[in-house]
């Protein structure tokens, strides 16, 4: 599955987009938990997953077709 | 030609969201401007960086635009920022609310920057003389996600 990063996420990684192992669609929840897995560097960051541009909840099902991104606590304005 | 919820790279033109707002219904024009500020809490920040998830942050603009005409119909509101790299004193943001009465400008003025400071995913690096940081809101966690 392919995510997107910003922010400090993307420059504690160095990447704008990884390239996770995945089932073809698990739980956001459970993403989440493969994220920290595969990328321990994130351990302690915060974030929701945004699932074709909306944010969903832990119980979302997240498809490798969808445009996952992660949203680390924002500071617009 | 400007859009009405956008997100810019270039300074922002306030003239044209301003224009935007004004009908011959509309009695009331409130303008905000977010600049960027060179002392918070006794640091000097030399400059700024904004980043955007670009799509989202315009989609979740407009989002707020609808929330406001839903509390205050027949508000219009027209949303500016800007991102990459921002000086001193630079435009961050432009919030522009029209409305027939004055009360209905203000009010859905501020509850538009309250909003962009929840659920646009738009985000704020600091650059110290010494360090530099990306800012978070310090609740940690998207209001949005649990009005549905």
């Amino acid at each position: 599955m392919k995510v997107m990063l910003f922010a400090g996420l993307k420059e504690k990684t160095g990447e704008g987009r990884i390239q996770l192992d995945t089932p073809s669609s698990l739980t956001a929840g459970e993403l989440k938990q493969e994220i920290y897995m595969q990328y321990p560097s994130l351990e302690g960051d915060v974030f929701q997953i945004a699932c074709n541009e909306s944010f969903v909840k832990d119980d979302h099902i997240v498809d490798e077709n969808d445009e996952v991104a992660l949203i680390p606590p924002v500071s617009g304005g | 030609m400007m859009k009405q919820f956008e997100v810019v790279e270039d300074p922002i033109d306030i003239h044209q969201y301003h224009e935007f707002a004004i009908n011959e219904k509309q009695g009331a024009v409130c303008m905000f401007t977010g600049h960027v500020r060179e002392w918070t809490k006794g640091t000097r920040t030399v400059h700024l960086e904004y980043e955007a998830y670009r799509p989202m942050a315009e989609r979740k603009l407009a989002q707020i635009g609808e929330e406001i005409s839903e509390r205050w119909p027949g508000v219009i509101t027209a949303i500016a920022h800007r991102i990459g790299k921002l000086e001193i004193s630079d435009i961050a943001v432009v919030i522009v609310t029209s409305a027939p009465h004055r009360k209905d400008s203000y009010r859905a003025n501020e509850y538009a920057i309250e909003r962009i400071k929840e659920i646009v995913p738009i985000w704020k690096k600091e650059i110290w003389e010494d360090g530099a940081e990306w800012m978070g809101d310090q609740r940690q966690y998207h209001p949005d996600l649990e009005e549905k």
